[in-house]
């Protein structure tokens, strides 16, 4: 009989063990918080502010790679199981999840309905599903401007001066053409700009229309706009403007170290990965100056709260907190986040902010007048993932697999299977 | 009496059924985490069916094959794992006979070297890739360096189908030789010397040694190991995923260059959340390894001597 008792005390044992690791949520009384984030959104400070008001609170937060980030949402999500508290999720995949709302709270009835008015019409918008509910909060928008290394353009025989290198660049025509003159100069290995996928996002940003129309239908392969940027990128590639580095990769991060390119797209986002790549030798050597073209998007965030979580009425609490107007604020200038926050434009806190990285350039009223200019634009069901393989298009255009005609052709087929 | 009698009851009832215990911890495992998986993608690879929103699911039975069989980027990826199983496996096979004949040798710090052979083995296949793709990198690459060196100017290892995949097989082949070799080396040490002698004693040199005793020997041992890599390098997933990070990784390359079965599996289950299709796909790949380590099997089996 002892072997027989030993077993189910074993059993018992295994299940308790089990047990108290799944429910590990509270830890000496406190709640502990989860939030799930992607490449830099300047929330280390504001974390700890918000635990040392809220001692109750532990928060805990893990950063993963963009792709990885939403790859594992997806499948947190799918398993209802292993997602944070807190989910941040990115414009390209907003509308990819929010067509499953009922995984998300509906901020809606938690007091998000009285908020609302704090964030630009579209920005709510946004991430509000088809049958109204609101699956996260706005954090930043993107906007869109143009960072360049002033030295460089400088050796090359080009002003630096951020109001002169504007004059340079009223449409995206004058700047390859300024770049065909930089690339004349150019020391060897030093290209106009990064990658030409950087570029087109910028361009389908400022689009009336994006991939999408209004109905959810994916119109890219009619989109005459889109293919004017496509074939004026192609051809700037094909003049040997670009560094052939897409854009978030590892080879691009090293880009930015050995300054093998002289401008590259810059939604206000961008600014913090320039200064954690380029690194504090390249403090003064980059600069901000305005787009051509001028407006457009690309990019910014959400916070959702999966319904799955433990602490839903705590981590709706903190994602509300997070993005109030006060810690949009700090975090625009302590990372550079632009605020979807209107009321923010006009503040003279923002407004008067120059960033000391990019030589002082005053970032607060260039993002600002852009996030004041910009035409929101339809993001689709798959817009993340249409960008993804319009980027792939044009790597193959850079890597000389194909010509851009060919290669515009594959990328419209492929979107439209 | 009555006594003995239950304890003998209780004997046979012992003998009968106690082994079935014994194994059965195997078979609970296997069938919880082996053969319900297997079953449920099977069940799942008919369905119309989100990744995010099981409720929604419907049955289409065979459609999602039928759509699979008509998918030119499937048969992309079943070329690519093709490619990249015949690169990373006959390689694999052939180094870890050549290490393990040197290993067998008396050399100082034997043990050292036999267990250094095991260490990339050992190493996270993260690590290892990340490692490698920088190895391999187009602008700041030590590969492409050394190549310069000796003028034979750089090469953008990501771009081409034959230069990426010769660069991942690389990393298969540098993490799983070792292992392969430590295999054989065991069963090289159990081969009776007087085969050896007796073969000297005819005037067989070394080299008709090894191929005439050493490899016909460790047939068993060939055909295990050739069946273990075929089944792992026939998914092929971390490998190709990090070989190109970034927002496209699940599309392995511009154009799907080196896009294994495995990773079109993770692109349509979890970048386009098409739940039953990636099902069906990994049903496919499944058999097609069965069908290619058949394959091996037959190859393995005809090592014999003459």
């Amino acid at each position: 009989m002892r072997p027989k008792a030993l077993a189910i005390g074993c059993a018992a044992l295994a299940t308790a063990v089990v047990l108290s690791g799944c429910s590990g949520t509270a830890s000496g009384g406190k709640t502990k918080l989860t939030i799930g984030l992607f490449g830099n959104f300047g929330y280390a400070e504001l974390l700890k502010e918000y635990a040392s008001t809220h001692p109750d609170i532990e928060i805990q937060d893990r950063t993963a790679s963009y792709s990885d980030h939403h790859k594992n949402l997806a499948a947190h999500l799918a398993t209802g199981n292993g997602a944070a508290d807190i989910e941040a999720v990115d414009t390209g995949y907003v509308n990819q999840f929010k067509a499953t709302p009922d995984k998300f709270v509906d901020l809606n009835t938690k007091g998000g309905d009285q908020l609302k008015d704090r964030w630009l019409a579209w920005k709510w918008e946004g991430s509000l599903s088809k049958d109204g509910k609101q699956i996260g909060y706005g954090t930043d928008v993107g906007g869109l401007a143009i960072c360049y290394r002033r030295d460089l353009l400088q050796n090359a025989g080009l002003p630096a001066d951020r109001d002169q290198v504007a004059a340079l660049w009223p449409t995206w025509q004058d700047f390859m053409a300024a770049g065909k003159k930089f690339q004349e100069k150019a020391p060897e290995g030093v290209k106009w700009f990064d990658g030409g996928p950087t570029v087109l996002n910028a361009i389908v940003g400022q689009a009336s229309v994006g991939y999408y129309d209004k109905s959810d239908k994916i119109v890219v392969g009619d989109n005459k706009e889109i293919k004017a940027g496509w074939d004026l990128v192609a051809d700037g590639v094909q003049s040997g403007l670009s560094s052939k580095l897409l854009y978030s990769t590892p080879v691009w991060n090293t880009g930015f170290k050995q300054g093998q390119f002289a401008t590259v797209t810059c939604p206000a986002w961008q600014m913090a990965k320039i200064k954690d790549q380029a690194g504090p030798e390249a403090a003064g050597k980059w600069d901000v100056t305005s787009v051509p073209g001028g407006g457009g998007n690309w990019g910014g965030s959400y916070l959702t709260v999966p319904k799955a979580g433990k602490n839903v009425d705590k981590a709706v609490e903190l994602a509300a907190w997070l993005t109030a107007p006060e810690q949009q604020a700090k975090v625009f200038k302590s990372a550079g986040l632009l605020p979807s926050i209107p009321k923010l434009y006009d503040d003279p806190a923002i407004v008067d902010y120059k960033n000391p990285y990019f030589n002082d350039a005053p970032v607060g009223k260039l993002f600002t007048d852009a996030a004041k200019k910009l035409n929101p634009q339809y993001q689709g069901p798959k817009a993340g993932d249409i960008q993804t393989a319009i980027g792939n298009a044009m790597q193959r255009v850079e890597q000389g697999k194909q010509n851009g005609e060919d290669s515009w052709r594959q990328f419209v087929g492929d979107v439209q299977k | 009496m009555a006594l003995i009698d239950k304890t003998a009851r209780r004997h046979r009832w012992d003998t009968k059924f106690a082994p079935y215990g014994y194994v059965a911890p195997y078979f609970l495992i296997f069938g919880v985490f082996g053969l319900f998986p297997l079953l449920y993608t099977v069940w799942v690879s008919l369905q119309h069916r989100n990744l995010v929103e099981s409720a929604d699911a419907y049955f289409i039975w065979f459609s999602n094959y039928a759509q699979l069989f008509a998918d030119p980027y499937f048969w992309n990826a079943m070329g690519n794992t093709l490619s990249l199983w015949l690169l990373t496996t006959v390689p694999q096979i052939l180094f870890a006979l050549g290490i393990a004949q040197l290993l067998n040798r008396k050399v100082r710090t034997r043990t050292l070297f036999r267990m250094g052979v095991i260490l990339p083995n050992i190493t996270s296949v993260a690590a290892v890739t990340i490692i490698f793709a920088q190895l391999f990198g187009r602008d700041f690459g030590l590969i492409n360096w050394v190549l310069d060196l000796f003028g034979a100017g750089h090469i953008d290892w990501q771009a081409g189908t034959a230069t990426s995949h010769i660069a991942i097989a690389s990393m298969v082949v540098w993490r799983w030789t070792g292992y392969h070799a430590l295999i054989f080396l065991a069963s090289m040490q159990a081969i009776p010397s007087s085969l050896y002698e007796a073969a000297t004693l005819d005037g067989a040199n070394g080299r008709q040694q090894f191929w005439r005793i050493t490899v016909p020997l460790l047939r068993p041992q060939i055909i295990f190991s050739t069946i273990i890599a075929t089944t792992g390098n026939m998914r092929l997933l971390a490998e190709p995923l990090l070989f190109n990070p970034g927002a496209a990784a699940a599309t392995g390359g511009s154009d799907r260059q080196f896009q294994t079965a495995a990773l079109y599996l993770y692109e349509q289950g979890f970048s386009k959340w098409d739940f039953g299709y990636s099902s069906a796909i990994a049903v496919v790949l499944a058999i097609a390894t069965i069908i290619v380590a058949g394959l091996g099997y037959l190859v393995t089996k005809r090592i014999r001597t003459e």
